[in-house]
């Protein structure tokens, strides 16, 4: 394998999940702050800034400002909900050309505070696929349904495949304090719930909440001097995928692409990973990610999750420890952030013991940014503790 | 069901004019390509296969299938999203109207026609092709 470019030397995930007494920028102050004091780095250390589209006013103008940083490198690239693991691969990728030393990426959102509910909150107009789909009142949770249905017809996964993905990310909020549901949920449970956008139910979603989360990437060099555990970037993918131009196929998705990118750059299979932090909007995102990134075949997501396989401790492979999106964090409706953190934490060894995968050297993070069911973005990391 | 939901209306341009005109005529448009031949959805000036400017309006012969659908069960009225393979090739975005919710299938023949949004303009939509259809 080759010398990793850059390490994540900080990570913090905001325990807020509702942020009424709060500005945006704020939000993204703490969370800056809270990842600066893990790294053991500080504010005037910071010479590179990565935001996405959650960010209040002219992204790195008006925030670069805000956080008083002096910076030589920004980035803004949006891929939605994915677009912050992109910011790591992308930060690494400035520190090895020379770019930056210290890149802090920060997201936070406030949608239950501000109303938003599930929107991203996009300026609608001159957007070309708008047209062909507002009318339709398409929504992220009856697109991503269309995936879940199709899925169901051409493999035949079930209801009660789909639910334990539920169940499995309830058995690890339960140890979470912060986790907006800590109920652990029975397949029945779920399967009890409400249809919401059929055959997707309410149990299928993940929460909606305010908050945020920060890193902070840096060479390795200064992670080594920090007297932290180092969690290198052993490889990253990027991919998107979307409608091809009327070519729709919902089957997979970008991660088809993004996995073996990533996979291959870090030398290694799905079969050296024992944890994994996968995007988790709504069960089926799981499921297909799953299949896309060669943790089983193309089809076989079901049967794989089925039965505990992704219970720490229970099955063949752990996931979203700290609860995910479907059960503990969607921050501003972006939950890529939370993926690294906790992939961070297991590899720290600082996962709740409940929960910690013993002995872990490695770790994937996956997100899937925009819509599963149009156009997405897919981003893979493979990191190493060493 | 009937679909007494309010449409937003589709914002046109200089590039897809021709397509909501055509929808006031109660017609489907696609665009094909001359220089690969390949029909695409939603439509562009340039095609998104090869990249040619030589993209045409054709009128879509209004059959197609269910590729995959959702009801929207927690909407007020509920309604059917769905992806709907035409017989010209392109699977599009579009509701299913007039149909038994619980009678829809993947795989389902439809059939094109159309509901104002709340400005007037005509939206393609399509209801079940023969049996399916409600009283």
């Amino acid at each position: 394998m080759p010398q990793p470019n850059a390490c994540i030397a900080g990570v913090f995930e905001h325990p807020t999940r509702r942020a009424d007494d709060k500005s945006l920028a704020q939000l993204h102050a703490e969370v800056a702050a809270g990842a600066l004091r893990d790294a053991g780095l500080s504010h005037a250390d910071v010479d590179g800034y990565f935001c996405a589209g959650d960010a209040p006013g002219l992204g790195p103008l008006s925030m670069v400002d805000y956080l008083g940083l002096r910076v030589r490198h920004v980035d803004t690239t949006d891929t939605g909900g994915s677009a912050y693991l992109v910011h790591v691969a992308h930060a690494a990728e400035a520190i090895a050309a020379g770019k930056c030393n210290v890149a802090l990426i920060t997201l936070a959102g406030r949608p239950l505070a501000e109303g938003l509910g599930s929107g991203l909150g996009l300026r609608l107009d001159n957007m070309p696929d708008v047209p062909f789909e507002a009318p339709y009142g398409t929504a992220v949770l009856n697109l991503y349904a269309m995936v879940a249905r199709r899925h169901m017809h051409e493999f035949g996964t079930t209801a009660t495949q789909l639910a334990w993905i539920k169940v499995a990310a309830s058995h690890h909020a339960q140890h979470n304090p912060q986790a907006v549901l800590r109920k652990v949920l029975t397949v029945e449970d779920v399967l009890a719930s409400p249809l919401v956008a059929d055959p997707l139910r309410k149990h299928d979603c993940c929460v909606i909440n305010d908050g945020g989360g920060a890193l902070v990437v840096t060479r390795p060099e200064i992670a080594r001097s920090l007297g932290r555990p180092v969690v290198s970037l052993r490889g990253s993918g990027v991919a998107l995928k979307n409608q091809m131009g009327g070519k729709v196929d919902l089957t997979y998705s970008a991660a088809r692409f993004s996995g073996p990118i990533a996979f291959d750059e870090a030398g290694i299979t799905p079969a050296d990973i024992r944890y994994a932090s996968i995007y988790d909007s709504f069960t089926i995102t799981v499921l297909v990610t799953l299949e896309d990134l060669g943790f089983c075949e193309k089809g076989r997501g079901g049967a794989f999750v089925a039965d505990g396989n992704l219970i720490s401790g229970v099955g063949r492979l752990a996931f979203n420890t700290d609860g995910g999106g479907l059960c503990s964090n969607h921050p501003g409706n972006r939950g890529g952030i939370t993926k690294v953190i906790e992939a961070v934490r297991q590899l720290r060894g600082e996962a709740h013991p409940a929960v910690q995968v013993p002995d872990l050297h490695l770790a994937l993070a996956h997100g899937t940014g925009g819509s599963l069911g149009t156009r997405h973005g897919s981003a893979t990391l493979i990191l190493e503790r060493s | 069901m009937d679909t007494p939901r309010e449409i937003t209306p589709p914002q046109s341009s200089p590039e897809t004019a021709p397509y909501w005109m055509a929808a006031r005529e109660g017609r489907l448009l696609v665009k094909r390509c001359e220089a690969c031949g390949e029909r695409h959805a939603y439509p562009r000036a340039l095609c998104p296969f090869c990249f040619s400017e030589d993209t045409v309006w054709e009128e879509a012969s209004g059959r197609g299938t269910v590729y995959s659908f959702s009801i929207m069960r927690r909407a007020k009225p509920p309604y059917a999203v769905a992806y709907v393979t035409l017989e010209e090739g392109p699977t599009i975005i579009s509701n299913i109207v007039d149909a038994e919710f619980d009678a829809l299938r993947i795989g389902q023949p439809v059939t094109l026609t159309f509901r104002d949004a709340t400005d007037g303009q005509p939206v393609p939509m399509f209801r079940p092709a023969g049996e399916g259809l409600r009283a």
